[in-house]
């Protein structure tokens, strides 16, 4: 008998809008020690399908169908109390975002303590024993004063490995990851896949292990299942099904990839000429205790016209800071940013006005970045209004309709909303109001990390395309290496506040001269 | 902490300053004087009452040497009861008061937050309409109303309560306290059930459902610290709106607190109790406020003191 048998699976929500079928009859099996990997874009039902088989689901407006055999208990129907006594105990779950998983009012120790407190009526010392050893294993250092952190004192990858000791604690026979690695940075990711993977082993743990990256779990799993739109559309070991992938749909999956280098149509054939950008000696540092943190430590750069330059380093390591000083968002402490002969960090505030013209900002996040009470319309038109780009209503809806047209988007889309759309159409309205104003210099700080893969591909080429076709300059901020493989003629590695190789993309990533450069490729998983 | 503290206070002078000064002219300048009664007094007698509190000096005089008596400390005499100074008035009304805002507070905390609670385990079933039509109720009638209501039942049809007094007959504190905490245990009940039901939608409330904790014990051990956050918030003003607020549930039981001196000396025109009162009260307000933003920070690990 399996450990976890799922047959017809199904998970329904009630809206306002009529009832969504966010996992349609689903069935699957899960071993003893094997590790069954679920992939799928955003919005298959990844989270849902493993959250309706532990109860988590807010019932109504969810209702779930089917059934899911644990050792023979069948979780969708049992009792709350049967079921109480095996979450936590038998079944532990790692949840993506750690930093909203843990309670921020509540020290990590007590945390990771209450799951045998809770089961087994472990005494509190010996709970606490439990504790620090199990955080030694997940490898965090110094353990006695991590234990009485809260949840916001420690770093990304320190907070993951919280949870994941939290739910090992009760050494449980089946574990549900979803998405542990997502938030982190490659390295971080490389150390806690290894983590798992080993835990796993010794522990001869069941695991199913949620992600929407498709390398993480050809790593990780034995076994994976492709999920789109809440339908299974295939299952099978990882090599089989990646080596040899039947439905188109995990096809286009395996093909959104970015692989290998810049396509030779996107790459300047001389020499650019430089010095459209200069950065010389920027520092910026943050208030900060007991010593103001020093986020960009004397950095200087220069850039061409229509050349595309990747920034790529791990969070924390001042790549936003410093591309948002050039755009003045965050102002130089030391140094100066050059705009062909326009000294951006001199500039009194009606001229940056105007220079904000020739220089525009896509954001990481296009949930956030865009005003929910604007029209797309609207959204588009304010750059154009600002600086004075159409002169009657007329040309100013053509342009809009326009540059619409440009990005991807219908043009009678203009008058809805941003929550009306999905991700990657977002951050194309993000992109036409970038472009709205003809700029020559774009920072796109992360532009592609929030997406699915397709849309992470569709949304790579239309930048491509645009830089391409206006000669428009481009910071690519990145923490992913193959993206920033496909899209930059150059590279520059940042870490700790300094950039600590910059070079031409093939060379730099054959023959990496750095010792971080190496690691973050030798963390990089293919 | 200290310095924090110290940092508000200092803060709060110029609010203070600002509150005396607009107090002090909106005094004098509503008609009427101290001594203006029904029966009208000699001239003579009235000049020379005038003259000993120094009411024939020209306003702004007044107003200088009043602040430079406050300065020292003091309040001065009052107008309307010779012999008798502001703060000799303040320090036997104050206890009363303060005694009665403590048990409504507890009354308003316990009612509060015990309907908020039930009213957010299962929102928008009847679990949650019957407190929280209950709190609007609460937060709709006035303390006038309420009070006599009380009274009329408790105290007349069923005889169980003394319905007036303070501390001469064994239960006379219950009604006035209760008729003072309803109003504001109804607000409590509001801004609990708001507080737990956006805490209990939080990503780490399902962590420790995931772990096997039962909702009792999801509440108490991880969903209390978060969602009262809002109701700590409300606590200061809370406390200085209830010292205020006193005067009619003061009035209605024959409570010998501040608040019936506060209304009186403003029908009065009793300038320096008014004064006296109104920056006892300010005072109070600032002070509770700091001590409610102490507390608020205290609860959250991720806030620190700055100032």
């Amino acid at each position: 008998m399996s450990l976890l048998e799922v047959s017809a699976l199904n998970v329904d929500f009630n809206t306002r809008g009529g009832v969504i079928n966010a996992v349609n009859s689903l069935s699957f099996t899960v071993e003893r020690g094997e590790t069954l990997g679920i992939v799928g874009e955003s919005g298959s039902g990844k989270t849902v399908c493993c959250n309706a088989l532990m109860r988590l689901l807010p019932i109504p407006p969810a209702t779930i169908k089917g059934r899911a055999l644990f050792e023979g208990v069948d979780l969708l129907t049992s009792s709350e109390s049967r079921l109480r006594s095996i979450r936590g105990r038998h079944i532990g779950m790692i949840f993506q975002d750690p930093m909203t998983a843990l309670n921020p009012f509540m020290r990590i120790g007590q945390q990771i303590m209450e799951p045998l407190q809770l089961h087994y009526k472990t005494p509190k010392d010996l709970a606490r024993k439990r504790a620090l050893a199990l955080l030694q294993e997940v490898g965090i250092d110094k353990p006695e004063q991590r234990m009485d952190c809260y949840a916001h004192e420690l770093s990304g990858g320190m907070r993951q490995r919280v949870m994941i000791a939290m739910a090992l604690i009760t050494e449980p026979d089946l574990l549900i990851a979803d998405e542990p690695t997502t938030a982190l940075d490659v390295t971080t990711q490389a150390q806690i896949l290894a983590l798992l993977n080993e835990l796993q082993q010794r522990r001869n743990i069941a695991m199913i292990f949620i992600s929407h990256d498709l390398h993480v779990i050809k790593q990780i799993a034995t076994r994976v299942l492709v999920l789109q739109k809440g339908c299974m559309v295939e299952q099978g070991h990882c090599a089989k099904v990646f080596g040899a992938p039947q439905h188109e749909y995990t096809q286009s999956l395996l093909n959104a990839i970015p692989k290998g280098e810049k396509p030779t149509r996107y790459r300047h054939e001389q020499a650019l000429a430089p010095n459209f950008l200069t950065i010389t000696n920027a520092s910026i540092s943050f208030a900060g205790k007991p010593t103001p943190h020093l986020a960009v430590n004397d950095v200087s750069l220069s850039l061409a016209r229509g050349e595309i330059l990747g920034l790529v380093g791990e969070s924390g390591c001042g790549k936003t800071s410093l591309a948002q000083s050039v755009v003045r968002l965050v102002d130089l402490e030391e140094g100066e940013v050059k705009l062909q002969n326009k000294l951006v960090t001199s500039l009194n505030k009606k001229a940056l006005r105007l220079a904000r013209k020739d220089m525009q900002m896509i954001f990481q996040d296009p949930f956030a970045s865009l005003n929910p009470r604007m029209s797309i319309f609207e959204i588009i038109a304010e750059p154009l209004k600002l600086h004075d780009l159409a002169k009657t209503k007329h040309s100013l809806s053509e342009k809009v309709l326009a540059l619409m047209c440009e990005v991807g988007l219908e043009a009678n889309w203009a008058h809805k909303y941003p929550h009306q759309f999905s991700g990657g159409q977002r951050q194309r309205v993000a992109i036409a109001r970038a472009i709205a104003v003809e700029p020559q210099l774009i920072i796109a700080d992360e532009p592609v990390s929030a997406l699915d893969v397709t849309i992470q591909a569709q949304i790579l080429k239309l930048l491509l395309d645009l830089c391409w076709q206006y000669n428009i300059s481009m910071i690519f901020i990145s923490h992913d290496l193959a993206v920033v493989r496909y899209v930059a003629d150059r590279i520059a590695v940042m870490q700790k506040g300094q950039i600590v190789e910059l070079g031409n993309t093939e060379a730099l990533l054959k023959n990496p001269q750095h010792h971080y450069t190496q690691t973050l490729l030798a963390a990089r998983l293919s | 902490m200290l310095k924090f503290f110290a940092a508000r206070l200092l803060q709060a002078i110029p609010v203070l300053f600002v509150v005396i000064t607009a107090t002090f002219f909106l005094v004098h300048s509503a008609p009427g004087g101290p001594f203006d009664a029904e029966k009208t007094l000699p001239a003579e007698v009235l000049d020379n009452l005038n003259a000993r509190y120094n009411l024939d000096d020209p306003l702004y005089k007044q107003y200088l040497s009043y602040m430079g008596n406050l300065v020292q400390g003091d309040f001065g005499p009052s107008f309307r009861y010779s012999n008798r100074s502001v703060t000799e008035m303040i320090l036997t009304g104050l206890p009363i008061t303060f005694e009665l805002a403590l048990y409504a507070m507890l009354i308003a905390l316990i009612i509060g937050i015990s309907a908020g609670i039930v009213a957010s385990i299962r929102p928008n079933s009847a679990q949650d309409y019957i407190p929280m039509s209950l709190a609007m109720a609460g937060i709709c009638l006035p303390s006038f109303l309420m009070g006599p209501l009380l009274v009329l039942i408790f105290g007349i049809s069923l005889d169980w309560l003394p319905v007036s007094g303070w501390g001469y007959a064994p239960g006379d504190k219950i009604l006035p306290a209760i008729t003072l905490g309803t109003g504001y245990a109804a607000y409590i009940a509001r801004l609990t059930r708001g507080g737990m039901i956006e805490v209990m939608g939080q990503d780490y409330i399902r962590t420790a459902k995931a772990k096997g904790l039962s909702t009792p014990m999801i509440i108490y051990r991880h969903a209390l610290r978060g969602g009262l956050a809002p109701v700590v918030a409300f606590l200061g003003p809370a406390f200085a709106g209830l010292l205020a607020g006193s005067f009619v549930v003061e009035t209605i039981f024959q409570i010998p607190g501040l608040g019936r001196f506060y209304v009186q000396a403003a029908f009065n025109r009793d300038y320096t109790m008014i004064l006296g009162t109104t920056i006892l009260l300010s005072t109070l307000i600032v002070l509770f406020n700091i001590v409610s933003d102490i507390l608020t920070v205290w609860l959250n690990p991720r806030l620190t003191l700055k100032d």
